[in-house]
């Protein structure tokens, strides 16, 4: 039972350390542009191809450094690409409705899907060895070093993030701005140059859960973000949209959720509702914290009058 | 009702036209109805597309261009209506209801889903909504490719009747397009009238500002609510229709993608604007096919075309404000 347990635990804290990371990018858009980057999940797609060419050119199996430094350069070029996007596609929508930008990055999901279809064709990529492998044992559970390595890299980055936004002027300005971008403006702070840094930020680290991710599982499609995306953003409105540390937890606690949930239903069904539940599961769950809690876990605590919006379509 | 929202709906009956001119809104789908017979099955499917999009479209843009609601899982109740048809005149229970009495029944259930999705949901921000509609939409879809015992399944519910009406049984796509013009200009009448009228002025109000609306006596929960309910019951009808069309349903048809198809239509077309809807459903379902050349770059161009509208025209191709009202103000002036 125990390893069973640990099992689940282990399984359920990898999971939620990819959505965790993909989590960071809805939330950080969110936060400033109130805005649903639909184009987030593509960016993770991409991420893992972009991440796979470079692996395969750099020819960098069996080179741990070398790895490192894919990640790193993926992180670079999708995050560029996140900052074309919104310089392309959303600035010039941010007075108007915000309904235009949520579409707009609709079809920009699309056409990055699409791209991404057309480059590295339909079938499924056998990722490569992005991260150590090997099982071990531990407290007779199955755990593989990829395991561990996913959540390394996720709580490295997690934690440079906390830094960056925290303790550097870097992000000072990436909190003013999301607080109020017209008074952020008033004492200085370039507000088109802050979002950019955000959308480089957060589609980098999509980008990089996007390798985490295809190469934990071994396969990567071009398709894989839908589903993913939309599970990572449940985690960010679990956590509290808005919020970074939200996100964190959020994330975390979807996997957990996920995991354990699937894993109890068959037990506690007598096998009648199978792991085919388990999105209907994360789903659900969106739906019981929204209506119970609306602002999320972490998010802040609003009265009503306060979160009824104006002509938001 | 407070004398203030009185005056106001004496000011929007003033402007209501006259019999005579409203009839003018017959003139398209007649000549339509009249041209049909003339164009080969192929181009008449799409019509038929094209009149159920626009249905589904009229139907959402209560939610979303009316009430402001965003409501991203509209298919679920496409999917209900169509299930609908599919469970109640088929071999899959060996239950052969004809088409008249399963049309009320899936448009119920739908609208009967919506305003039980709606009560919990109604409360939500509108992101926040957008979010749980399109976990409801997820939630349907999944449920219906997993409960094989009630819908067999991804293999979907194959052998549906072919609907008959009046002893007539349709079977080509012109009879489809008869069978749909009528509904879609009943339900254009419907969402028109129900645009002028005092719950369309309380959406209206509750969209432009809650708690304004409600400082003038408007519940706005409870107007949220029937904007909900209508709106999923004529995505319901146009649901029964679609699985009594293509006589084969199956939970691939149902994805988010369609939902999205749907906000699609409206914003492309123009947001709260009936014209804008049926344009924006004609484009939708005619460049695709246009494009079908292209295969594997259909999508992307697609996007591509998306955005560049949207950046174009954000509020769509035809804004709101040149909405039936609008003509018939031109009509008037003439």
């Amino acid at each position: 039972m125990t390893g069973f347990l640990v099992q689940q635990l282990v399984n359920a804290l990898t999971v939620g350390a990819i959505y965790a990371l993909i989590a960071l990018g809805y939330t950080m858009v969110y936060g400033v542009l109130r805005l649903i980057n639909f184009a987030h999940s593509e960016l993770f797609t991409t991420g893992a191809f972009v991440g796979a060419a470079l692996y395969v050119v750099l020819g960098a199996a069996g080179s741990p450094g070398l790895a490192v430094l894919v990640g790193l350069v993926t992180f670079f070029i999708v995050g560029l690409l996140g900052v074309a996007t919104e310089a392309v596609a959303y600035r010039p929508l941010r007075r108007g409705s915000r309904l235009a930008p949520m579409l707009s990055a609709l079809g920009v999901a699309i056409v990055i899907q699409n791209t991404v279809m057309l480059v590295a064709g339909k079938r499924p990529l056998r990722f490569p060895a992005f991260l150590p492998g090997g099982p071990f044992d531990m407290l007779g559970a199955v755990v593989t070093l990829k395991q561990v390595a996913v959540l390394v890299v996720a709580v490295l980055l997690m934690i440079a993030l906390e830094l960056l936004v925290n303790r550097t002027a870097l992000g000072v300005r990436v909190r003013a701005v999301s607080e109020s971008i017209p008074t952020a403006a008033l004492v200085g702070i370039d507000p088109n140059r802050t979002i950019s840094v955000i959308f480089l930020i957060g589609p980098g680290l999509g980008a990089v859960a996007g390798i985490l991710y295809a190469s934990y599982y071994g396969v990567a499609t071009f398709t894989m973000g839908f589903v993913v995306g939309l599970k990572a953003f449940t985690a960010a409105i679990l956590g509290g949209i808005g919020s970074i540390p939200g996100a964190m937890l959020g994330g975390f606690l979807l996997g957990l959720l996920e995991t354990f949930g699937t894993g109890l239903l068959p037990i506690l069904s007598g096998g009648t509702i199978g792991t085919e539940y388990r999105d209907v599961f994360a789903f659900a769950a969106l739906v019981l914290v929204l209506t119970f809690r609306p602002a999320g876990l972490l998010g802040e605590q609003v009265g009503e009058e306060a979160m009824v919006y104006k002509r938001d379509f | 009702m407070t004398s203030e929202t009185r005056s106001a709906l004496s000011i929007v009956r003033l402007r209501r036209p006259r019999l005579s001119r409203k009839l003018l809104l017959l003139a398209p789908p007649v000549l339509a109805g009249a041209l049909a017979p003339l164009f080969a099955a192929y181009p008449l499917r799409i019509f038929d597309l094209v009149l159920i999009y626009a249905m589904l479209g009229m139907g959402l843009n209560i939610v979303i261009g009316y009430a402001g609601l965003l409501d991203l899982g509209f298919v679920a109740f496409y999917a209900i209506g169509a299930y609908t048809y599919a469970l109640l005149a088929s071999g899959q229970f060996g239950i052969h209801l004809p088409f008249l009495v399963v049309l009320p029944v899936g448009g119920a259930l739908a609208g009967f889903a919506g305003v039980l999705l709606g009560i919990p949901v109604l409360r939500l921000r509108g992101d926040y909504l957008a979010m749980v509609t399109l976990g409801f939409g997820e939630i349907v879809r999944i449920l219906l490719n997993n409960l094989d015992v009630l819908t067999n399944g991804p293999q979907g519910v194959t052998r549906i009747d072919p609907p008959a009406l009046f002893g007539v049984s349709l079977v080509s796509p012109l009879h489809f397009a008869y069978l749909l013009l009528v509904m879609a200009t009943l339900v254009f009448a419907i969402v028109w009238r129900l645009e002028t009228s005092a719950l369309g002025l309380a959406w209206a109000a509750v969209r432009e500002d809650q708690d304004a609306a409600r400082g003038c006596g408007i519940d706005a929960t409870r107007a949220k609510l029937f904007a909900f309910g209508t709106s999923a019951t004529i995505g319901g009808l146009a649901g029964v229709v679609f699985a009594a069309m293509q006589l084969f349903v199956s939970p691939e048809s149902f994805t988010f993608w369609e939902s999205l198809v749907v906000v699609l239509v409206i914003v492309v077309g123009g947001l709260g604007n009936l014209f804008g809807v049926i344009l924006g459903a004609a484009l939708m379902m005619i460049v695709p096919e246009l494009l079908r050349a292209y295969e594997d770059y259909r999508l992307l161009l697609y996007g591509l075309a998306l955005v560049i509208v949207i950046l174009l025209r954000p509020e769509g191709l035809l804004p709101r404000r040149y909405g039936p009202g609008w003509l018939f103000a031109r009509l008037g002036a003439r």
